[in-house]
């Protein structure tokens, strides 16, 4: 049950960050939807704006912290010119090279596009407040961006951990 | 207290009205920028070694060292110009978000590896 220091900050980058990531996109995006006055009090807009504010700083601040973690802390690893790093046994055997090609070549690059776009999402939240509920247009752009900051993480997430099944760094 | 509640909240209604939607709308073309940069980075460090040499700044982490720092550095001045520029203005936010999805589609193309390898030196 021991885990080394480099599973250690894997599981960090991926589970531990990765569930705050998914916790926040939830609750800003319900909170995001939602933050309609037609279907709310205004206590309702204060407290939906609220949870907005929460949900998208929570999932800029792990965006931002997964892509720290990945890329100078796991990456450094995951590189290392030894025979036992995770790249050089893609590499090593023809029928995994593609992993690391195309999953790790574009997984490394476009992770980095979610913690940007997620910065601009808080900001816009944090900016605009409550004008968010009264300008649809915002809202439903904020939304689609939001949206997007989450595409660019699951994109990496998913060859993250089929990178890591077919090749662990331990 | 309910009531002080929706005053609290009107209050803040009125005053986010107030508020011209320049800021948002260059805080998502910079966002656009942003992509594109890390976009056109991960090409140039692939055709050129020269380039690739110049990006990388952390040997552990090499070239993606550059290119994300690089693209981060810029994303932030462009976004704090931008901001300058619209901050008083009324800009369409649907306006900027179709600048910026092109933008951002340029620097999804820009970091996919089937195109970026099409750039590779000729072993």
């Amino acid at each position: 049950m021991n885990l080394t220091s480099r599973e250690t900050w894997t599981l960090i980058h991926g589970m531990v960050l990765g569930a705050l990531f998914l916790l926040g996109f939830a609750g800003g995006l319900e909170a995001l939807y939602s933050l309609r006055p037609n279907l709310l009090s205004p206590v309702g807009v204060h407290d939906r704006l609220h949870r907005a504010r929460i949900g998208v700083v929570a999932m800029a601040v792990a965006a931002w912290g997964t892509v720290l973690t990945g890329t100078w802390v796991v990456y450094p690893w995951y590189r290392e010119r030894t025979p036992g790093s995770p790249r050089s046994i893609l590499l090593a055997d023809p029928e995994l090279q593609d992993w690391h090609h195309f999953g790790m070549e574009w997984k490394e690059h476009i992770a980095w596009m979610s913690p940007i776009l997620a910065t601009v999402v808080a900001f816009i939240v944090i900016y605009y407040g409550t004008g968010l509920a009264r300008h649809d247009r915002v809202r439903r752009t904020t939304i689609a961006l939001f949206v997007l900051a989450f595409t660019f993480a699951a994109v990496a997430g998913l060859f993250g951990a089929l990178i890591t099944k077919a090749a662990p760094l331990t | 207290m309910a009531t002080n509640s929706h005053t609290d909240v009107l209050g803040e209604e009125y005053h986010a009205a107030q508020k011209p939607e320049g800021p948002v709308s260059a805080a998502i073309l910079a966002g656009g920028v942003g992509a594109l940069t890390l976009g056109v980075l991960t090409t140039l460090a692939e055709a050129s070694t020269g380039i690739r040499d110049f990006l990388n700044v952390y040997d552990p982490v090499g070239p993606l060292s550059g290119k994300t720092i690089g693209a981060v550095v810029v994303w932030l001045i462009v976004w704090v110009v931008l901001h300058v520029i619209f901050r008083d203005r009324a800009f369409e936010s649907r306006t900027a978000l179709t600048v910026a999805l092109v933008l951002i589609a340029l620097g999804v193309l820009g970091t996919f590896p089937t195109f970026f390898q099409l750039f590779a030196p000729a072993e």
